[in-house]
């Protein structure tokens, strides 16, 4: 087991984010977790990278517990976070962006050339603009910059916030299949979505979230074919 | 005007070594000579009436040039709002007012313990109130401004509101002597300060320190993603900026031989902020032209007496108009030209 939240509880000042949530990212999987606006999914993966304090509960990262591991040190240990909205340094170019990445690793001179390589090949779009200030870019080329820059670190699991947030469809289904692209390169990946159906079809599990709880969880492709779900997170699009 | 900052970097990008270094030097030729300027024909309209013009380019300009310099590494290069800078300059200015008049020790000997102090000053401020962001820093370091001038105020061993009379001038270097009206002798020792921290900032810029405020400064959390220590990288920021602002009040207080808290007020830390935010946040060529024109034009419009204030207002209103972003604003993407040239 990779990744696992044990009843995790979360606040904001007094109001609960997250009311006991548990989730287990087995190696090698995409799992997902849908719900609504307010669910607490990003809530959950900014407490798993640490950008959030846990307050009570555990999150267990290979069997150890870490959630008194500062945000600093879990790249280390191996999760990378692409934000939610992005979270391109919008005054560095797209190469220093991607030098970000690997800020905290020991090894950087040496495994630089490689993994810019290693990006730039899952996402030639990069390559074109290594110059280019991140704030230039498109949304969809500053989500490929977010995702380029966490696998930087070499993470063994990597939190992905919404990455078809605010694009186009066409650019939402090359998102993803670059995401199952890099699954297959044996990084463990949690994805946080709205969009169920792209999500479900990309994973091999899937939790639903509705405020602050697991209100189900099962392998991806039966929540797919599942009513209720259906009705809730999938509908025909003009819930949106 | 537009323009300027492009272009001069574009021609500094064209210049070999020798081109570079010959300019350097020539430039600093010049700089160091500005203490004649004032008795010097064809420049002598800089002459500030009323004020020695000498004493003005002393203070405040170069050290406010200087004060501007280490407040734009915590404010600009790292984005912390620091309102309460004059109390590291303060703190330089006791250590060596008191350490001046009681010990023997010299004013190059005390300089390092006005630095170290005023950095330990830092380190203590920073770990709770780094902790804290945006608005909230701004408050408490404004705070600390303010705690630091009132112990002043308070304590016997600063004299209280007299202050501290009769802190010895620095001893004689190369046979430089450096009289209370030395005042060039003073500004070429500054000048060095001011030359040695825009080595060490420029050093840092490129290097690792300069990425992590970088990236601090752009987005807080993302940086912590990307695993820099916030905490760390924070601290180092504000006890470099400490650092000068202690070096710059060593050489105040032992220039001036008389200092008192009212020389400290909240005023100078925004004075020292406005003259950063004018000439161009985070660009130190930016800072030195805002520190230079903000300490220097109070003084030459001096003879409009009463409407002294006034016109200074409205010329900084006017150009932060005109240019929001300061007379020099940083590059957006400093290492480029750098990355493409290897």
């Amino acid at each position: 087991m990779r990744l696992e939240i044990k009843d995790l509880h979360v606040h904001y000042g007094k109001i609960e984010a997250i009311k006991g949530i548990s989730v287990v990212v087995n190696e090698g999987e995409i799992v997902t977790l849908i719900g609504a606006n307010g669910a607490g999914k990003t809530t959950t993966l900014k407490t798993i990278s640490g950008l959030r304090k846990v307050s009570s509960g555990a999150i267990l990262f290979d069997g150890q517990d870490i959630s008194k591991v500062p945000a600093h040190e879990r790249v280390d240990l191996g999760i990378s976070q692409a934000p939610e909205g992005r979270g391109i340094f919008p005054g560095m170019t797209v190469l220093e962006n991607l030098e970000m990445g690997k800020f905290h690793r020991k090894n950087r001179r040496h495994e630089m050339d490689e993994d810019l390589d290693k990006v730039y090949a899952l996402f030639p779009r990069l390559k074109e603009r290594t110059s280019q200030a991140g704030g230039t870019l498109s949304g969809g080329e500053q989500q490929m910059l977010a995702i380029g820059r966490a696998l930087m670190a070499r993470p063994k699991v990597l939190l992905l916030d919404e990455p078809s947030m605010g694009l186009a469809p066409q650019m939402i289904a090359n998102i993803f299949r670059i995401i199952t692209e890099i699954n297959k390169t044996g990084v463990t990946i949690l994805l946080v979505e709205q969009n169920a159906q792209q999500a479900l079809q990309r994973a091999h599990r899937a939790y639903i979230l509705e405020t602050g709880n697991v209100v189900k969880e099962a392998a991806a492709s039966d929540l797919l074919n599942d009513p209720a779900v259906r009705e809730a997170y999938l509908g025909t699009g003009a819930h949106a | 005007m537009i323009n300027l900052r492009d272009k001069g970097a574009s021609i500094w990008e064209n210049w070999n070594r020798v081109q570079r270094t010959i300019f350097v030097l020539i430039s600093i030729t010049v700089v160091a000579l500005m203490p004649y300027a004032g008795g010097f024909g064809p420049t002598s309209f800089l002459n500030t009436p009323i004020s020695s013009y000498q004493a003005v380019l002393v203070y405040p300009i170069a050290l406010f040039v200087l004060m501007g310099l280490g407040l734009n590494i915590v404010v600009g290069k790292s984005g912390l709002l620091d309102l309460g800078y004059v109390a590291f300059f303060a703190i330089g200015a006791y250590t060596m007012a008191i350490m001046g008049t009681m010990t023997s020790l010299n004013t190059w000997e005390i300089l390092p313990f006005g630095i170290f102090f005023a950095m330990v000053a830092g380190l203590l401020l920073g770990l709770p109130a780094l902790r804290l962001r945006g608005d909230y820093l701004a408050i408490v370091t404004l705070g600390f401004g303010e705690i630091v001038r009132i112990v002043a105020l308070n304590l016997n061993i600063t004299g209280g509101p007299n202050g501290v009379v009769g802190v010895p001038n620095p001893p004689p270097i190369l046979g430089q002597k450096f009289e209370l009206n030395d005042h060039a002798a003073y500004f070429w020792v500054i000048l060095v300060m001011i030359l040695l921290v825009i080595w060490m900032v420029r050093r840092f810029t490129i290097r690792r320190p300069g990425r992590a405020w970088e990236a601090i400064r752009q987005d807080e959390d993302v940086a912590a993603l990307m695993g820099v220590n916030l905490l760390v990288y924070k601290l180092w920021s504000f006890t470099i900026g400490a650092a000068v602002g202690g070096a710059g009040g060593v050489i105040y207080a032992s220039k001036t031989m008389f200092i008192a808290p009212d020389m400290f007020t909240f005023n100078t830390s925004i004075l020292v902020l406005a003259c950063v935010v004018f000439g161009g946040l985070g660009n130190i060529w930016g800072v030195i032209l805002g520190a230079s024109i903000l300490g220097y034009l109070p003084e030459r419009i001096r003879f409009i007496s009463n409407a002294r204030q006034l016109v200074f207002g409205l010329v900084l209103l006017i150009i932060m108009n005109v240019r929001p972003d300061g007379l020099l604003p940083r590059k957006k993407r400093e290492k480029i030209k750098q990355k493409e040239a290897k």
